[in-house]
């Protein structure tokens, strides 16, 4: 490969000069002048009931009340993976939060005093508000015509029971591979929800103009995703993609939360109804907890059996997911994790059955990390337990028994490309792994604790991306696609991509987020795939542009093709030393011949990318058969944790973590999002603990009570450690980073934990409170009160892991 | 008329405060308790503001209930303070206010009649003021939204406090929630800017 100019080196942000000087605008910023209208949701107090009734009368008489809209509006389902969610319900709701009504009018408080006068009747129903509930005998149906919804192929719904989907991975014989194991493990891990926590609310702003067309000026992750999703739900209005647009200006950070379509329907189908008026609708603090996603809460069994050297020779993890009332994209949550629960190991026997529960509460979707974060919690704190039980160093444990190249997955297809050897080693040197630390202060204590990682994106087969490429007439380029930049790097590193094929300075690009009438097509900005699959599809648009302008020339100058390459923005010649054409000179205006006539025009280049080599179709009983995922990323992760012994409280002396990102494009971004992400992981175990009411409520909606972490709270120092083993279909070997780096601290600071304190904590999260209960003796669970923050309430020990005879006899 | 502003920087006391005792704190809970609850005064309590913006003198007709953050950005057109919590929690509507940093959303419009209010597009007039080329040299943002926020916090820590310690950075800041970065490459930021501007103390 030639000698890399721009990829591989940091150039400043592309977004920055507009996010550091106020420049920056987000949907809520945009100026619709006098005729916005504003959006207030009546919203279910109760998290299961039926609508008996709905009386709209006294908010339509308040002054300034321009439409109060329910469910008899739009008596339609809408979803990502499965259509189960509504627009408006209009015959129960499913949570407590969820949306009944919407009053909207000439200005928010006079919406807001309106729709407290909106009359709703509800006969309350029993909640299935605990896992065991949900799938006991006879349990209480959350979604009675389970059966009926429209679903992608690879969901297997079970009617007439709360299971929304059900993911089996048969490997090899797991009672042979325990007949040959010397020491097995069985234990039961918890971890509850989690929210997202983006500093910018969920907004959106419709506008049904008087010619038909349907604008959604939105705050999301997923442009494209958004306009099939409303074209499908809205297509008995008669409306068609061609009809709809969705513009999205910057976001205020996604996590997961602004994938897909939740909220964004509501705003689509206001517009509808106001026709001519721009109207807006913008979350508050409370509702984007409570009405957007969760991260599911999960149950998990794991038996995992070793030989006495170490080698692992079967895992049985089964999983139950807590995923609220609606699953249409929660379940896909569960598929990813049901393929992928070994983590990062050579297993030669697995079972796998993550199981999708129907709950009412809060719906679960994606969250960074996409599940992998909740059983890596499970697996790779039973990881170290069990090469305790061996007396192996759970560090020699996890490399003996670490996944390489070419080695057979749980599923069947083969590991891509992995540096997860030297992500082990590198890691355990940097934290000093196997030399005890002590603190200076005699009533704490230092411990260290070690996790590896691994996670795929979880895509469509077909999820594609695609990007056009423009040249301005002073050789500077305009790039177009619709990736979008939450914050990650994006827009900078497609500019670097594009640049390193063309040779333009990256100040020299602009690439701005995507508006649907305008930029190429994307799948969404989900499964930090878009350094890869969008990057692919701009480097393909850049090779168009090159190939183009060797074209042009050719036929102007009758250079052959085969001779020309590009450097510092001009065309060159092998053949002919002193050729230099600057793009300026041509990329519009073409190349004037000695005729005084012009070859070529503007040049202009399109790219696309389809992984094409992979399918979701296989066996539904063993998932073999497909090659559902694309490729995993791979790193591992250390803390040196200390531990006040008296109080409980945690400092993190140092984390360390080293992710493959296949090829850095931008190194200092890699290393940004080992920052961020290390943080907001140590956030789910350290502080955030989510408490509902035994109602299905939530008690602690805001940044009070629901503990984010601030300044004062980071590690006292974070060691990002990049692994470059190239993707071989990635843009220049790339590979994603960006969830990843959250996926390891809950199972690093549990196990840094047991090695301060002896204490073997398997339920999340491990706040200061939990730790210095369970040092006096106390059992956490017995003090704790009646709250949930999983979605069970008795003890994890005592849980089943059953489901309904109607379940089982399928 | 004398007005009580006399706002300091929430402090990690103040995050964990309810509403009521965070407006006490703040020092703005007058003896009509005027809040966003009470939503929807009629239209004839309009009373006219006057504040200079950024250095211009502006006046805006507002309703005693209307919030600084939503005068500011609706009325007045400035849109880099962010609508984030509504509640003093995450610091996105900072602004200056005479020099202090407070948040806008826990602030009525009214009470700054008088005062002078300073926003990111205010210092970025004159091109970026030394505290915005550091954070963009450390890249001390990703998706933003925090940033008009921690600019302003940082630029009054620097003010008052030219060469502060990492402690103090860390305490400044304690009231700018970021998802994002990890705060890491913030608090570099400002103390890279400390360091340029003479000897740390």
């Amino acid at each position: 490969m030639t000698h890399l100019k721009v990829v591989g080196s940091s150039p400043s942000r592309i977004d920055g000069l507009d996010k550091i000087s106020g420049a920056a605008n987000y949907v809520d910023d945009l100026a619709f002048g006098p005729d916005l209208l504003h959006a207030e949701i009546v919203e279910s107090p109760y998290a299961h009931a039926i609508i008996k009734s709905i009386d709209t009368t006294a908010a339509e008489k308040v002054p300034g009340v321009v439409r109060v809209v329910t469910g008899k509006d739009f008596p339609y389902r809408f979803g990502l993976y499965m259509q189960d969610r509504f627009i408006f319900p209009t015959d129960r709701v499913r949570f407590v939060g969820e949306q009944v009504a919407a009053v909207v009018a000439r200005d928010a408080k006079t919406a807001k005093r309106a729709a407290k006068l909106v009359n709703m009747v509800y006969k309350e129903l029993e909640p299935v508000l605990d896992l065991a509930g949900a799938l006991k005998d006879g349990a209480v149906l959350v979604h009675p015509d389970l059966g009926k919804y429209p679903r992608c192929p690879w969901f297997f719904p079970q009617a007439g029971t709360n299971i929304a989907h059900y993911r089996k991975t048969r490997k090899g014989d797991v009672e042979q591979g325990f007949k040959e194991a010397d020491v097995i493990l069985e234990d039961t891990y918890t971890v509850p929800r989690y929210a997202h926590c983006a500093i910018e609310p969920h907004a959106i702003v419709g506008l049904y103009d008087l010619a038909g067309r349907l604008t959604l000026w939105s705050a999301s992750q997923s442009p494209y995703t958004q306009r099939h999703v409303f074209a499908q739900a809205l297509a008995p209005l008669g409306l068609t993609h061609k009809d709809i647009r969705v513009v999205t200006p910057y976001v205020g950070g996604g996590f997961g939360g602004k994938a897909g379509v939740s909220m964004e329907i509501i705003g689509a189908a206001l517009a509808i109804m106001v026709k001519g008026h721009p109207v807006k609708v913008r979350w508050s603090r409370a509702q984007e907890f409570y009405n957007t996603y969760q991260r599911q809460g999960v149950i998990a069994r794991i038996k995992l059996g070793a030989k006495k050297d170490g080698t692992l020779t079967a895992i049985e993890h089964t999983l139950h997911w807590d995923a609220g009332g609606y699953v249409e994209y929660g379940a896909n949550v569960v598929n990813a994790v049901g393929l992928s629960a070994t983590g990062p190991y050579r297993v030669p026997n697995v079972n796998i059955d993550s199981v999708c529960v129907y709950t009412n509460l809060p719906p679960g979707g994606p969250y960074r990390g996409f599940g992998y974060s909740e059983f890596h919690f499970g697996l790779e704190s039973h990881m170290t337990r069990l090469a305790q039980q061996l007396r192996m160093d759970p560090v020699v444990f996890r490399r003996k028994n670490a996944i390489r190249e070419g080695d057979t997955l749980a599923y069947g297809a083969k590991m891509n490309p992995s540096g997860l050897h030297e992500a082990i080693d590198r890691v355990a040197a940097e934290v000093r792994w196997g030399e005890k630390e002590k603190a200076k202060d005699p009533n704490k204590v230092v411990g260290k604790g070690f996790a590896c990682f691994w996670k795929a994106p979880a895509m469509p087969p077909n999820a594609a991306s695609s990007a056009f490429i423009k040249f301005n007439e002073d050789g500077s380029l305009n790039i177009s696609a619709s990736g979008m930049e939450i914050g990650q790097g994006y827009l900078t590193v497609m500019a670097q991509i594009a640049a390193e094929v063309l040779t333009v300075p990256v100040q020299h690009i602009r690439i701005e987020p995507p508006d649907t009438d305008r930029n190429a097509y994307e799948w969404q900005t989900v499964g930090s795939h878009v350094t890869w699959g969008c990057g692919n599809a701009v480097k393909a648009a850049a090779l168009d542009v090159r190939g183009k302008m060797f074209e042009v020339v050719e036929r102007a100058l009758s250079l052959p093709r085969d001779t020309l390459y590009l450097e510092a923005e001009k065309v060159k010649c092998r053949a002919r030393p002193s050729f230099a054409l600057p793009f300026k000179d041509f990329v519009i205006s073409g190349i004037q011949t000695p005729r005084g006539n012009f070859i070529g025009g503007p040049i202009l280049g399109s790219g696309v990318f389809m992984p094409e080599f992979t399918s979701a179709l296989s066996d539904p009983e063993t998932s073999q058969g497909g090659h559902p995922n694309v490729h995993y990323t791979v790193g591992a992760a250390a803390v040196v944790l200390e531990v006040d012994k008296q109080t409980g409280r945690m400092r993190v002396l140092k984390a360390v973590l080293a992710v493959d990102a296949g090829k850095a494009i931008h190194p200092e971004l890699v290393k940004g999002q080992v920052t961020g992400g290390v943080l907001q992981g140590l956030a789910t175990v350290l502080y955030e603990d989510i408490r509902y009411d035994l109602k299905g409520r939530l008690l602690n909606a805001n940044f009070t009570d629901y503990k984010i972490p601030t300044s004062l709270d980071l590690p006292d120092e974070i060691v990002p450690i990049i692994i470059e083993v190239a993707q071989p279909d990635g843009p220049y070997g790339a590979r994603g980073v960006g969830e990843h780096t959250m996926i390891p601290a809950a199972a690093m600071v549990a196990n840094a934990v047991e090695d301060a304190v002896g204490l073997r904590l398997k339920s999340l999260p491990i706040t200061a409170e939990k730790v210095a209960l369970e040092l006096q003796g106390l059992r956490y669970d017995d003090v704790k009160g009646s709250y949930m923050g999983l979605c069970f309430v008795g003890k994890p020990e005592a849980y089943a892991f059953r489901t309904s005879s109607a379940a089982r006899k399928r | 008329m004398t007005k009580r502003i006399t706002l300091g920087r929430m402090t990690q006391y103040a995050r964990n405060a309810n509403r009521t005792e965070r407006r006490h704190i703040a020092g703005l809970n007058g003896p009509d308790g005027l809040s966003r609850q009470h939503a929807g005064a009629p239209a004839s309590r309009l009373r006219n503001l006057r504040l200079r913006l950024n250095g211009e003198a502006r006046s805006v007709a507002v309703e005693p209930n209307d919030l600084l953050l939503d005068v500011l950005r609706d009325k007045l057109g400035v849109k880099s303070p962010k609508i984030g919590c509504e509640r003093g929690d995450c610091g996105a509507c900072t602004v200056l206010l005479d020099g202090k940093s407070v948040r806008t959303c826990l602030i009525l419009a009214i009470e700054v009649d008088g005062h002078e209010i300073t926003t990111v597009e205010g210092l970025s007039h004159s091109g970026l003021t030394p505290v915005q080329q550091s954070f963009l040299e450390h890249g001390s943002f990703q998706c933003g939204f925090c940033a008009p926020g921690m600019v302003l916090a940082a630029t009054e820590l620097l003010g008052k406090n030219p060469h502060p310690t990492e402690a103090e950075v860390r305490e400044a800041l304690v009231g700018n929630l970021c998802r994002c970065t990890g705060y890491k490459p913030i608090i570099d930021a400002v103390l890279a800017v400390s360091s340029k501007t003479g000897r740390r103390v």
